[in-house]
């Protein structure tokens, strides 16, 4: 791969009638897709009830990803910004309805009906300004908030996306932590730079204990020790991120670095070390004069 | 597109407060027979904006659906053909999307409904 295809052109330019086809025709593209969209599914967590739910797909595409949805039974929305790639979807006779349309403009889809949204390799589009008039916070924050409203309470979002560096992981996350959305990262095969797969997990509405992020996969398809720093539960091999409830800054932490108290402690630990340490009296961490 | 899909898009265009139901324009629909699923219709049946089903099912030709309806209706089997029928059987193949409260029109083509705004709209 000499280049990510974010850096080349825009999507509705660089998915062209030539690249659509060549995309849909790649049996290892299709591959990828299918088994991307099944481990959306699973991370999707819907209930185990054979009743069909009403799912968005966002970046559909050429409806490799809708294909699995239809597979396992679901209705689906898809959106995609390409006219290339939704026709040749058209041909592969995508089941689901298909909408053309920028997420970045927000996603026009009524408040709550919604029963999840998957999207595959789509959302990190949205970091670069493809024109001059878009700025990239602008479209994620119009993306997020729409899509927080469009889902129904309790129902996820599960985007598996390419970020490019940390800036664009973490510009991607704060969007959707802002928008109202609690949730985490499972990373699958952290360790492997081909199969490593990010899938940001957001949950809308009352976290339930069944919502806790889902472990993630290692290489021999189980959950592996994550040696990456990660703040969260030990159990998931998953980086955990706060949701939005976080103190206030002005909720400064009041350590008293400078007391009585701290200065002899640090005294006595000096004296322990085998250092010379003054003696204590009374003038011991005194207050002085302002001057000094 | 199917009316299903109809009735959860709704304009988007920057300063519409009511953009909900958009007004179809019909220059061909066609009607694909799908598989009747009663746990799916009883999910969507809470969610459905019903008058707008009712409306734009008439706009596509389809005059069967009752105006006024209660979830005790969901018993009947006549209720849930028809209720199926509308919502994933009725298909928008070319027209429009119409915007409600500023009446720009979101052309459909091939079943596939452009909402990409202008730069203005945003």
């Amino acid at each position: 791969m000499t280049s990510r295809p974010e850096l080349q052109a825009p999507p509705e330019i660089f998915y062209n009638d030539d690249e659509a086809r060549k995309y849909s025709s790649s049996s290892r593209i299709i591959d990828i897709q299918a088994k991307l969209t099944e481990r959306a599914l699973e991370l999707l967590a819907l209930p185990e009830d054979d009743v069909p739910r009403l799912l968005l797909d966002i970046g559909c595409g050429s409806g490799l990803s809708g294909e699995t949805l239809t597979e396992n039974g679901h209705h689906w929305i898809g959106l995609d910004i390409s006219g290339s790639m939704l026709n040749v979807a058209l041909e592969r006779e995508a089941e689901g309805d298909l909408i053309l349309g920028d997420m970045g403009q927000g996603l026009g889809v009524r408040p709550g009906v919604i029963d999840g949204a998957i999207s595959i390799s789509a959302v990190q589009w949205l970091c670069n300004a493809d024109r001059s008039s878009h700025e990239p916070r602008l479209r994620l924050k119009a993306f997020f908030g729409s899509l927080y409203r469009c889902l129904a309470r309790g129902a996820r979002a599960v985007l598996q996306v390419y970020p490019e560096n940390l800036a664009q992981r973490e510009l991607i996350l704060g969007s959707a932590m802002r928008a109202g959305f609690s949730g985490g990262v499972v990373v699958d095969f952290p360790h492997s730079t081909k199969m490593r797969k990010e899938f940001l997990v957001l949950t809308c509405g009352q976290a339930s204990l069944s919502s806790a992020t889902p472990q993630a996969r290692g290489e021999d398809g189980e959950g592996c020790s994550d040696d990456e720093d990660s703040s969260g539960d030990e159990e998931n091999q998953s980086v955990s991120v706060s949701d939005r409830h976080r103190p206030k800054k002005k909720h400064k932490l009041n350590k008293k670095v400078k007391g009585r108290e701290w200065v002899m402690e640090k005294k006595e630990k000096m004296r322990r070390k085998g250092n010379v340490v003054p003696a204590d009296s009374k003038y011991t961490a005194r207050k002085r004069k302002t001057r000094f | 597109m199917r009316l299903l899909t109809h009735n959860m898009l709704s304009s988007n265009i920057k300063g519409v407060t009511s953009g909900f139901p958009l007004r179809i324009e019909v220059e061909k629909m066609v009607e694909k027979e799908v598989e009747l699923n009663a746990d799916f219709l009883r999910n969507m049946f809470a969610k459905v904006e019903w008058k707008a089903l009712v409306e734009a099912s008439k706009t596509l030709g389809y005059t069967e659906l009752p105006d006024n309806v209660e979830p005790s209706m969901l018993d009947s089997d006549e209720f849930l053909n028809r209720f199926h029928h509308a919502l994933l059987e009725l298909h928008l193949e070319e027209g429009a999307l119409v915007c409600p409260e500023t009446g720009r029109k979101f052309p459909v083509n091939k079943g596939i409904p452009n909402m990409l705004l202008h730069e203005d709209e945003v």
